[in-house]
């Protein structure tokens, strides 16, 4: 494979020559950095790119497979949203308030990677503290994507899914708390899972809405995502609420078919709004996956799917009005000093953060506010429980859902912007899967408009083996997954 | 003060009590800061840096388990944290993680005493939070001192039972007493790991309802706290006496010059916005579990006592001293284990006599000096059998106290061992009688006192080793001549 073209390699084909000692990860790393600064100026994926670390990392990584201790991902470059906690390297989270933070402690997934000799190309663009669809929010500067640099990537982890599907890196990591990995990878034409409440630590993750909030991979194919999952899923002692259950090796699913499995389709998931070609793309993945073998279900029902954004823009909120309380400019990040303490948290907290997430500050303490928490909080968890629910009934009768991850694809830059309620609706009908806490996962199915279509499953809880092994049928059957754009 | 009179007053505590744990509450970094420069008993998580998460110690759960057992409480099965919202330069996170809905304990008690009587004061809750970090305010800028942010703190609610500041001020030394025997706090109140807030109204004698509720908060030992309570009493009566009203606010005592001031009013409390913790799944005490702590929980002084009382004849009175201090309790115990039953009292009365005068003296705890119930238990039997008493026996016990040797190796080293062999008395009464003929002529002329002078005499004669008895007996005798 000639030079300028590793980056296209996906996470698998690159191990194979990695272990066949075809390819050097200093050579990867290498090719991966020119890619990026090629691209780079027309995507702008990045907050920051650590080259010089990454080329270190690269040649211990070497070293490493030449003492006989190379694990399955040693040498494979990839980029990491700008709010995972990257020891010695700094975390904006996509903001102002954090724009020269270094961190002291890497994320649980970080490290993970790095025992693994993995590399780390840099971090990637974000709607501000994961609050956004679009990497709009970003205080820095929008991402562009890479199928037409006019659009968003989505978001919030929007220059995820745009640096990997612009050959930046070979996999990245996201986080979703209400759609932030699925649908960005959706509208940039990539994998992209939330794991299962649970299923990953997010210890470094800065947190958003601590309950909803997973880290996942967004990969070039579904066998990267198992790989990737293999290594970054599993309990840890820094995060109580990451579940003490045992993780298969994924990679054992793929290749199982799709015969015998009933796949619910919920009619709920196909709104108002949902564009036609994206509608027409997904049925004939569904099509696809029943001429494969599977049984459709269509009489599978969520009938409070409509309340899952209203609780969202509750919980979330709420949650997060609590988690950025800390950024007060008293022992890091930005700071603006008067003459009092309480005028200088004021303007440090109303310069530093964007419109955004002030807005979202906002409405959470509102919710949170006395006479008030009962009707918008305490409301807003028993919708949950009714969502949770419904999920537990709906997978009684079927292994997995099938849906569309966004109703639309990518839209032009600065379209929504000013709506933002269009903007909040981008995430309906990945929402819920955040709501009820269960695994889902996004893969591309084809194109409307030009631009990448993704199909949404979602499967009960701690059953991500059930997504991959579908996913992993539908793309031997299908090419989608092997498209790029051009750059 | 007449208008006291008139009003009964109503008091209710909030303690909070920093748990004896190794680490802090929610974090690994060590929970022995008292003693250690700023800042270095801190790590991202205690500093609240963003991406950290908590992880509960579950033996500071399991210190709040054990007092909320101790005082009566009941556990229910389901328990979780939440998040008290609001901004302060010592609150890392802009919240605190503490319990709000579902504390550990709920509804129990706290026996005290009333004028002799026996009076039981509610328990409102008992609950887990952290502790947060101490500012100290210069000439124009502030330090910060991260060390005690994320220490386990228990807070212990009151109901508004109490009726004076001296029931007050009992309540607040019985619960103190009663974590340190449970062994979950230092009580320290001057250092700062046992605080008090005292919510405080006064109401027209037989009115029910409550006056307006005053929070007194920064008082830093049981005298600020009865002194502020007493303060606050007079104030309230004498504002409402002149036909004034009171407003429900927040004052400060003022230890220096002995008042309390305005702090906050009610338009200007805090709305806390408290929500379930999602950092941290909910706790389930099941029922094993309460069970297991249950198991190692020492015998609970009031327990403790009615056994000193009705196993080894003890008097009520002595039963409570014993009992106020574990140490001194368990040491006691472990004496009377090595002597027999019988010798109980004896043990009690040297225990709560000179020792515990020595270890007052030198502000120890009994199991931090050299004393050992073995050699107690040998002083004790060293008396009985007659070999050491009186005058030398204290100095005994003083020797064994400061150099811990055994009471035999004392005795001996310094001759104390009593003199029963009656020639060496007899010398010493004869010598006596000589050299003190006034005494010998009143005591002949029918001045019966006389005879103790001259015991004293042969006591000093001898350094203290004479049985009293015998020379008394020799005295009489000898002097019937
Ligand atoms: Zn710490």
């Amino acid at each position: 494979m000639a030079g300028d073209q590793l980056h296209q390699l996906r996470l698998h084909e690159a191990r194979r020559l990695l272990e066949s000692h075809e390819l050097s990860a200093r050579d990867l790393t290498e090719a991966c950095l020119a890619r990026l600064d090629s691209v780079e100026p027309y995507v702008k994926a990045m907050i920051s790119v650590c080259a010089e670390e990454a080329l270190q990392q690269a040649s211990a990584a070497d070293r490493m497979r030449a003492a006989g201790k190379a694990k399955p991902l040693t040498g494979i470059p990839f980029i990491a949203k700008d709010l995972l906690c990257t020891r010695g390297v700094r975390t904006t989270c996509g903001s102002r308030m954090l724009e020269n933070f270094v961190p002291p402690h890497n994320a649980t997934v970080i490290d993970r990677l790095l025992e693994q000799g993995s590399v780390l190309i840099g971090k990637t663009n974000m709607d501000e503290f994961a609050m956004g669809s679009s990497t709009e929010h970003s205080a820095f500067y929008p991402s562009c994507n890479p199928w037409n640099l006019d659009c968003v990537p989505g978001g919030s982890s929007g220059g995820s899914a745009a640096g990997l599907a612009a050959g930046e890196a070979l996999f990245a990591l996201g986080t979703d708390t209400g759609g932030s990995i699925r649908q960005p990878a959706s509208f940039c034409g990539v994998v992209g899972m939330k794991p299962t409440y649970g299923r990953v630590s997010r210890y470094g993750a800065v947190a958003f809405a601590s309950s909803l909030d997973q880290i996942g991979p967004l990969t070039r194919d579904i066998q990267d995502c198992a790989v990737v999952m293999n290594v970054i899923a599993g309990q840890c002692e820094k995060d109580s609420t990451s579940a003490p259950i045992e993780v298969p090796d994924y990679t054992a699913f793929l290749g199982r078919g799709v015969q015998g499995l009933r796949i619910g389709v919920p009619q709920e998931y196909f709104v108002e709004g949902l564009q036609p070609d994206v509608r027409r793309t997904i049925e004939d993945a569904i099509h696809e996956l029943e001429n494969m073998g599977a049984t459709i279900r269509r009489d599978i029902s969520l009938p409070s799917t409509k309340y899952a954004l209203a609780a969202y823009y509750i919980i979330a909120p709420s949650e997060a009005s609590a988690n950025l309380a800390r950024f007060d400019g008293v022992r890091y990040g930005f700071s603006r000093q008067l003459a009092t303490t309480e005028e200088s948290v004021l303007a440090t907290r109303g310069e530093g953060f964007g419109a955004e997430v002030k807005r979202r500050i906002m409405l959470g303490t509102h919710a949170l506010s006395s006479g008030y928490y009962d009707a918008y909080y305490v409301k807003a968890l028993k919708v949950r429980h009714i969502i949770r629910e419904e999920f537990r009934q709906a997978f009684e009768q079927c292994d997995l859902l099938a849906m569309p991850t966004s109703p639309t694809v990518a839209f032009p830059i600065g379209s929504k912007i000013h709506d933002l309620m269009q903007m909040y609706l981008s995430d309906i009908l990945t929402i819920p899967a955040n709501i009820a806490g269960i695994p889902a996962l996004s893969l591309p199915c084809g194109f409307a408009h030009g631009l990448p279509v993704g199909l949404q499953l979602m499967a009960s809880s701690f059953r991500e083996d059930l997504l991959l092994q579908v996913g992993h049928a539908f793309q031997q059957a299908s090419e989608w997954h092997l498209k790029q754009p051009l750059l | 003060m007449v208008h006291l009179d008139n009003y009964e007053t109503i008091i209710g505590l909030e303690v909070h009590a920093q748990l004896l744990t190794r680490s802090k509450m929610f974090c690994g970094c060590q929970a022995d800061y008292q003693d250690a420069p700023p800042n270095t008993r801190v790590c991202p998580l205690c500093m609240g840096m963003p991406g950290t998460l908590p992880v509960a110690n579950r033996a500071a759960i399991e210190c709040v388990m054990t007092t909320a057992l101790a005082l009566h409480c009941e556990l229910p099965l389901h328990t979780r944290f939440d998040r008290k919202n609001y901004f302060y330069p010592d609150l890392m996170k802009g919240y605190q993680i503490s319990q709000y809905e579902a504390p550990i304990g709920r509804n129990g008690w706290l026996d005290i005493e009333v004028a002799g009587a026996v009076k039981r004061i509610g328990v409102t809750r008992v609950h887990l939070e952290e502790d947060v970090a101490k500012a100290f305010h210069m000439d124009g800028y502030s330090l910060i001192d991260m060390n005690r942010s994320g220490m386990p703190l228990m807070e212990t609610v009151s109901e508004p039972d109490l009726r004076s500041p001296e029931e007050a001020r009992d309540y607040l030394i019985r619960l103190r007493n009663l974590l340190r025997y449970l062994g979950v706090s230092t009580g320290n109140m001057e250092e700062g790991s046992f605080r008090c807030d005292a919510n405080i109204s006064l109401r027209p004698i037989n009115a029910s309802g409550f006056g307006a509720k005053i929070e007194v908060k920064n008082m830093n030992s049981f005298r600020s706290v009865y002194r502020a309570l007493k303060y606050e009493q007079e104030r309230q009566a004498e504002i409402l006496s002149n036909g004034g009203t009171l407003r429900q606010e927040t004052r400060g005592w003022q230890d220096d010059v002995g008042v309390t001031i305005l702090q906050r009013t009610k338009e200007f409390a805090e709305d806390y916005r408290y929500f379930p913790e999602p950092d941290v799944p909910p706790l389930v005490l099941t029922p094993l579990w309460v069970e297991e702590v249950k198991a190692r929980m020492p015998e609970l002084p009031e327990v403790r006592r009615s056994r000193f009382v009705s196993e080894l004849q003890m008097s009520p009175q002595d039963a409570t001293i014993l009992v106020s201090s574990r140490a001194m309790s368990d040491f006691f115990e472990e004496c009377v284990a090595r002597s027999s039953i019988s010798q109980a009292r004896t043990v009690a009365n040297w225990l709560l006599g000179d020792v515990s005068h020595l270890i007052n003296a030198d502000g120890v705890e009994i199991c931090d000096c050299p004393l050992t119930p073995d050699g107690i238990a040998e002083f004790i039997d060293l008396i009985d059998r007659g070999t050491l008493g009186g005058p030398a026996a204290k100095t005994v016990v003083e020797h064994m106290y400061r150099t811990g040797k055994s009471p035999s190796a004392i005795i001996e080293e310094m001759d104390l061992g009593q003199i029963s062999g009656s020639d060496a008395i007899l010398d010493a009464v004869r010598q006596v009688i000589q050299e003190n003929p006034k005494a010998v002529t009143d005591y002949r002329a029918g001045k019966a006192q006389s005879i103790t002078f001259l015991t004293g005499q042969v006591m000093r004669l001898t350094r203290g080793r004479a049985n009293p008895a015998l020379t008394r007996d020799m005295l009489e005798r000898e002097l019937r001549f």
